[in-house]
């Protein structure tokens, strides 16, 4: 049975069959349609990626307004073409850990306060020019430095000093940082020739392809990067990238056939498009989360038992079956999930109406409770607060509802207001997390967390090279938080995303979406 | 002639004022919206530092007034400046997605405006029987729906299902006409769905109004068809009120289709306008404002000019 299934997969590989006459036949031989669905993408996976062709694709929240410079980058479509020009010193591995890329090796002092990352040699620009550790050394002071407008400063902050070694980028820190190395996994921080300090919107990198045409918020066109180095990427001859907002657009464009990849499948219309002929809906699970945040320095939030009480008035399971419509998992109070490498889970908190009235009650807290939210602080935000309102009352809250327009959002209401609906894509690390959203000092902490034993546990765990030390120290840090800060985290949402099965090469990553973004770059045309 | 040169005159020199006028109140308007383009910019990964950076460099620390005025005077120039955001050259992009804009809307002029005014005069001709019935019934439903559904469902019909027309209409520099005009035909009968119940029901309107006039039914009396009377002597005689509901459909294709931009992909102004409004981008929005503003009152003049023009008592006056 096993040759004639390798038979016939091999013959889907190559198109001579389609996916479905494969899953007839393959049951006809025994197997069940998961199982069967399996076994062909495996068979996809052992196949060779082919070389040649022009792979489209169709991303969201690309925007007339995106700069090409990689400091300026904030959305998944700028994201997926600065990673399709340029390349960072390290990047998450697809199952974990970290993949070298610019950097060779990487070695701290044993305080974790000095960290050395060796340049790799022999490899060029797009330009032709030769990449040196002095062109690091300058990415990173272009976006570190007092002048800079990158949305990488946060993470680079408390360096003490940069410099270029014997041909290694050598960084010292203020204090120790085990994490230093994700974090330089970030988007922003492309390598670019004297760190882009002469034209930063050059698009010039050591990436697979380079920029053949580009028009901001509509189309990007790239052709092969002559001295591209790396061959676990860049199989397309040509990729085209199409900024698509309007989520019908992208998915009738997936679903005719028009482009081969998009992402941010709306979970409501999944499974429809699950079902559609040749389009396979990719499910990922990630650190983004939605959240219900209050602010725990301001009444009536700054009583422990009112937050306790919103915590034990909301239905997580509930959130996850009609807000992501199972495309997701529940969230625990703490940002923190199974995707980061250092995770144990704590115990998980219920829904629990009766627990939720006693505490309410214990707050002494009179009166509706009012939470503001729009529709564009994360999908289905007023649905979800809805919900919150059905769940609350089974406990005797009153929870009111104030809609608020999503033009002036993020400046008006989101860390601002004292109880809002928001989101967080997450980060590489529980330390990036932490630092950049509950930390006492943190720029965002947007539940105004101030927690000394918090604080104290973050930066030893900064300094702690021990694995199983610092897992017990995050586990410890995510059990305050959950307990004690003003974080309502009802679910994780999956990445949603649809392939053609007119390409291979999909493989379920760490990070963000479309395969980390990097899918235009890996997967390949088949046949 | 003497009048209707005055007249032109005189209107340019009102449009231009209006022009101002409408330059000032989009800049009052992006300055009362919340927050401010640094902020829109960063928008969740904003710091202080990073903000006070971006600030700076855009020189919006500068006063409103003075920034309204250095604009101004660029504009005057014909230097619309560079955009906050990405630091492109505005002119550049702005003539790109406006050629794209026109093109769409010329394309659905072609169809809609012929196709209009002859089921105009269809339904004058059978009025009140079926056809009459027909054309309000189909064409009232269709300015019944919104544009956006009606997007959809060609999207789902012609795209997705037959597959005949591609659902994307990203058109770019360079692409062969051919290709473009493929590409544009969906949106086209979008919009051409959209205006074709204004323009119709007004050619109706019109005509059926003179058709009520003694000279009328002398033409009647001496023996022409009626298609021929209604094409030859009451057309003529309408076509102020024509020209006019036509100018203003045409004035929507090219300033209000960002539905239908956004629907079908298609890179034109709306589309850039709406991405900059977010962001706060006064001088594109200021730009695009004051292009909008200016196919609007042109479009405007245009009509009353044919108007004056096609009525023999205003063109000799006495």
């Amino acid at each position: 049975m096993s040759k004639e299934l390798d038979y016939l997969a091999s013959r889907v590989i190559q198109r001579k069959m389609n996916r479905r006459s494969f899953l007839g036949r393959a049951s006809a031989l025994g197997l069940s349609a998961t199982a069967a669905g399996t076994f062909l993408s495996n068979a996809a996976h052992a196949a060779e990626p082919v070389k040649g062709g022009t792979i489209k694709v169709a991303l969201s929240g690309g925007s007339a307004t995106d700069s090409l410079d990689p400091a300026l980058s904030t959305n998944t479509t700028m994201s997926s073409i600065t990673r399709l020009w340029g390349q960072p010193l390290l990047e998450l591995g697809e199952t974990g850990g970290l993949d070298p890329i610019i950097a060779e090796e990487f070695s701290s002092s044993p305080d974790a306060r000095v960290w050395t990352f060796k340049i790799r040699k022999g490899i060029s620009f797009s330009n032709g020019q030769p990449l040196t550790a002095e062109d690091v050394l300058a990415t990173m002071e272009r976006h570190a430095g007092e002048e800079s407008k990158s949305g990488a400063l946060g993470l680079l902050r408390g360096i003490k000093d940069m410099r270029v070694e014997d041909g290694a980028f050598v960084v010292e820190l203020d204090g120790p940082n085990a994490d230093l190395p994700y974090l330089l996994t970030d988007y922003h921080l492309m390598i670019q020739p004297n760190g882009g300090k002469d034209n930063p919107t050059a698009a010039i990198g050591t990436g697979p392809y380079v920029i053949k045409d580009h028009e901001a918020g509509v189309r990007t066109v790239f052709e092969r990067n002559p001295h591209a180095w790396l061959d676990t990427m860049g199989h397309a001859d040509t990729i085209e990238i199409l900024a698509i907002n309007d989520d019908t657009a992208r998915m009738s464009a997936i679903q005719s056939g028009q482009v081969h990849i998009a992402n941010r499948v709306p979970p409501k219309i999944a499974g429809l498009i699950s079902r559609a002929p040749g389009v396979e809906v990719r499910s990922t699970a990630g650190p983004g989360h939605y959240v219900f945040i209050m602010h725990a320095n301001t009444a009536p939030f700054d009583n422990k038992d009112l937050r306790m009480a919103l915590k034990y008035g909301i239905n997580r399971q509930e959130m996850v079956d009609k807000i992501l419509f199972g495309y997701g998992s529940v969230g625990n109070d703490t940002p923190i999930n199974a995707s980061y490498p250092l995770f144990t889970p704590t115990e998980q908190r219920e829904y629990d109406p009766e627990k939720a009235a006693a505490f309410f009650k214990a707050s002494g807290h009179e009166g509706p409770i009012l939470l503001r939210t729009s529709d564009n602080s994360f999908p289905g935000a007023p649905d979800a607060s809805a919900l919150f309102q059905q769940s609350l009352k089974g406990a005797g809250i009153d929870l009111e509802i104030k809609r608020e327009p999503n033009d002036g959002y993020w400046s008006e209401v989101w860390n601002n207001k004292p109880f809002s609906t928001s989101y967080w894509s997450g980060r590489a690390t529980q330390d990036a997390m932490f630092s950049t959203a509950y930390l006492s000092t943190a720029d965002w902490n947007d539940t105004r967390f101030f927690n000394e034993q918090f604080d104290q546990l973050l930066f030893a765990a900064r300094a702690e090279l021990n694995e199983a030390t610092r897992t017990q120290m995050y586990a410890d840090m995510s059990t305050i938080l959950r307990d004690e800060g003003g974080l309502i985290g009802p679910m994780f949402n999956d990445f949603i995303d649809a392939t053609s099965d007119k390409v291979a090469g999909w493989r379920d990553t760490k990070g963000f979406d479309v395969m980390n973004n990097y899918a235009p770059a890996k997967m390949w045309l088949v046949g | 002639m003497g009048l209707a040169t005055r007249l032109v005159v005189q209107r340019l020199a009102l449009g231009l004022l209006l022009l101002l006028a409408v330059s000032v109140l989009i800049f009052a308007g992006t300055q009362i919206l919340p927050g401010d383009v640094a902020q829109s910019i960063l928008g969740q990964s904003a710091t202080p530092e990073a903000l006070e950076n971006l600030r700076r460099d855009m020189g919006l620390n500068e006063p409103a007034v003075t920034r309204y005025f250095t604009w101004l005077g660029g504009a005057l120039t014909g230097d619309l400046g560079t955009a906050l955001t990405s630091g492109a050259d505005i002119s550049e992009a702005i003539g790109a997605r406006l050629g794209n804009t026109l093109f769409l809307a010329g394309v659905a002029a072609v169809i809609a405006i012929p196709l209009a005014i002859l089921l105009g005069l269809i339904a004058v001709r059978f009025r009140e029987r079926w056809p009459d019935k027909l054309i309000s019934g189909v064409t009232l439903a269709s300015i019944s729906l919104p544009e956006f559904f009606i997007g959809y469902v060609l999207i789902l019909i012609f795209a997705v299902k037959l597959r005949w027309l591609p659902p994307l209409a990203t058109v770019y520099d360079g692409m062969p006409f051919g290709e473009r005009l493929t590409l544009v035909l969906l949106p086209a009968i979008t919009l051409t769905m959209v205006v074709l119940a204004h323009m119709m029901r007004m050619t109706r309107a019109a005509i059926l109004n003179v058709m009520q006039s003694a000279y009328i039914e002398t033409a009647e009396l001496k023996g022409l068809s009626g298609f021929q009377v209604i094409a030859r002597h009451a057309f003529p005689n309408a076509i102020a009120p024509i020209v006019n509901v036509v100018m203003l459909n045409l004035a929507y294709l090219i300033v209000g289709v960002v539905v239908v931009e956004v629907v079908f992909a298609y890179p034109g102004m709306g589309q850039y306008l709406v991405d900059h409004v977010s962001k706060r981008d006064v001088p594109v929005v200021q730009a695009s404002g004051l292009i909008f503003a200016a196919v609007y009152i042109g479009l405007n003049m245009v009509a009353d000019i044919v108007s004056i023009l096609a009525n023999p008592r205003l063109r000799h006056p006495k």
